[in-house]
């Protein structure tokens, strides 16, 4: 059983974000990066696979050299080795094309990645990786157990869940429920150290989208408070002033 | 021409696909082009030429066995099929959970650019242009799109519904599948029942520690269904398990943006603010007077939630029996 997890480089959830360059640049000065964490669970339950039934696990990135620490900790976590792809991930079909490159050689039995990463929030490279790869992707798992060959998963559906059978390989991305994240132990983190990272460069750096301009939401009026004494006031505000009940 | 996935459930078409409509209505005007809305599986011929009211100058029905459920990788060959044949520019889908397993997948088989959470028509002075969330909702990308095919997946309850007087003509297809292309098999399906998604609310009414346990959420609960309202939680109360994941609203959570989130007893920490600060309005009760919510509110209440919510169900109630 080979596991190949897909893991981004992100802004700690605490960042206050602000930009750069005229609001054309994310302005990473004094920002934390971590493993994003819907991909740390895909890690976690890749982990949790192959202690169970052998195989490995190798997770890959697409980042420049400033990514490593993200990567050295998913080896920690245990992740046998690692990839990094050297290049900026412009896009999302850029990341999956770099990843599709590199993952078509290794005969791959399961890909997992995050529902989404909490920079971009694209949901996309699953997706992606499936129809560049010609395999099922599966959105937003709950659950993965793996059988001779056939993966049995649940997902979130537009108000429901599902369960469903699939034949291996497939690509599927990590929902929340799907396990708990691991924290890596002294010997985890020693072991990382000497543990393989390889670097390859990009084929074709041909990018669909690029991001021309970021903005930050408009800043509140101000909060109209409600005295306690008055609120069941709050209804006939909603209804009448701001019109939203 | 501007193709639109019609997403159905349970053969009906929910707002979200009527929004996706108009909104690839509105880019077929801008271009001078024509909608084609792509509808798989079963839905009643009135309510497939009913499109029309929204945007649509033509429907394509792809109802047989082999797209009986729903199957990416089935749905995606389909859609991808479709859009050469028509030479779509454009492909518009939902935000939704469905959507969202699409709008890759076919972007990949059109080889098109392809963006996820599009809150705004496209800009096309200076190129394509789409603005989306970011960062979790704390800030906005403007994304461009630079191949000749694009496929954008729309956020729900972003864009407003524009109507047409004109009824869509149906066309039968099969969409180039068969029951072989299906690699993955759902086995069952469980659907909540009675209950309005969380993304699709344009109410919601969330709650926090601040309500001290899970046995205290009838009250939440009750306010929510007066309000017609979807119920949500903040991340320690579903990490506490007194509600489940799928409520959790945050910057690991879902992003929602209805047009009335209440949260009670919630603090306001910059991750959960993430989620929901591009709600409409925002109502903030908390007995903290401090609490960084009532920063990001537009109306706010200092109290404790077992005083505050007595009060407002009463009136939400006296409101109800008024409409009625």
């Amino acid at each position: 059983m080979k596991i190949l997890v897909c893991i981004s480089n992100v802004p700690d959830t605490t960042t206050k974000v602000t930009f750069t360059d005229n609001n054309t640049k994310f302005n990473t000065a004094g920002v934390q990066f971590i493993i994003n964490p819907y991909d740390e669970l895909a890690l976690t339950r890749a982990l949790e696979i192959t202690e169970k039934s052998g195989g490995t696990v190798t997770v890959v990135n697409v980042g420049l050299a400033d990514t490593e620490p993200s990567i050295r900790k998913a080896l920690a976590i245990g992740a046998n080795d690692a990839v990094r792809i050297n290049a900026e991930p412009v896009d999302a079909f850029f990341v999956a094309e770099q990843i599709a490159q590199y993952a078509k050689n290794e005969q791959f039995d399961l890909i997992l990645t995050g529902r989404e990463s909490i920079d971009y929030n694209g949901g996309l490279v699953a997706g992606l990786l499936g129809e560049l790869l010609n395999i099922p992707s599966v959105n937003v798992i709950t659950a993965i157990d793996v059988d001779n060959g056939v993966a049995n998963l649940e997902r979130d559906i537009d108000g429901g869940r599902e369960k469903l059978t699939c034949k291996l390989p497939l690509v599927a991305s990590a929902q929340k429920e799907l396990t708990e994240p691991r924290i890596p132990n002294m010997r985890g983190i020693m072991a990382a150290r000497t543990k393989p990272l390889k670097v390859v460069e990009p084929t074709s750096p041909q990018t669909y989208a690029a991001t021309v301009g970021y903005d930050l939401p408009a800043a509140k009026g101000g909060v109209k408070l409600i005295p306690v004494e008055q609120a069941d006031q709050l209804i006939n505000i909603l209804h009448n002033e701001a019109k939203v009940i | 021409m501007v193709l639109v996935f019609a997403e159905n459930s349970d053969g009906n078409f929910k707002k979200s696909t009527l929004e996706a409509v108009s909104y690839a209505a509105e880019v077929a005007k801008s271009n001078g082009s024509t909608v084609v809305a792509v509808s798989i599986g079963k839905v009643e011929d009135s309510k497939l030429s009913e499109l029309g009211k929204y945007g649509a100058d033509k429907v394509v029905q792809i109802n047989h066995g082999a797209v009986e459920a729903f199957v990416a990788e089935v749905y995606a060959k389909a859609l991808i099929q479709l859009a050469k044949q028509h030479d779509a520019k454009i492909v518009v889908l939902s935000n939704t959970y469905t959507g969202k397993s699409l709008a890759p997948r076919v972007a990949a088989g059109l080889k098109a650019a392809v963006v996820s959470g599009v809150i705004s028509l496209p800009e096309t002075q200076n190129g394509f242009v789409v603005r989306k969330g970011v960062f979790s909702g704390k800030a906005f990308a403007d994304v461009q799109l630079n191949t000749e095919t694009k496929v954008l997946a729309i956020t729900p309850n972003t864009f407003t519904l524009t109507t047409f007087d004109k009824s869509a003509e149906i066309i039968i297809a099969d969409g180039g599948v068969s029951a072989a292309d299906a690699i993955s098999k759902p086995v069952e399906v469980s659907k909540v029942t009675g209950k309005i998604p969380l993304t699709e609310a344009e109410v919601v009414v969330s709650a926090g520690r601040g309500m001290k346990g899970p046995e205290n959420w009838g009250m939440i609960e009750e306010l929510a269904d007066l309000l017609g309202a979807a119920t949500a939680c903040s991340k320690p109360v579903s990490d506490m398990h007194w509600r489940p994941h799928s409520e959790h609203v945050g910057q690991t959570g879902i992003t929602i943006k209805p047009n009335l989130y209440i949260a009670v007893g919630i603090s306001g920490a910059i991750q959960h603010l993430a989620g929901v600060s591009s709600s409409k309005v925002i109502v903030a009760i908390n007995k903290d007077p401090e609490a960084p919510f009532f920063k990001a509110a537009d109306y706010g209440i200092v109290g404790d939630a077992f005083e505050v919510l007595p009060k407002i169900i009463d009136a939400a109630k006296k409101m109800k029996a008024a409409a009625n």
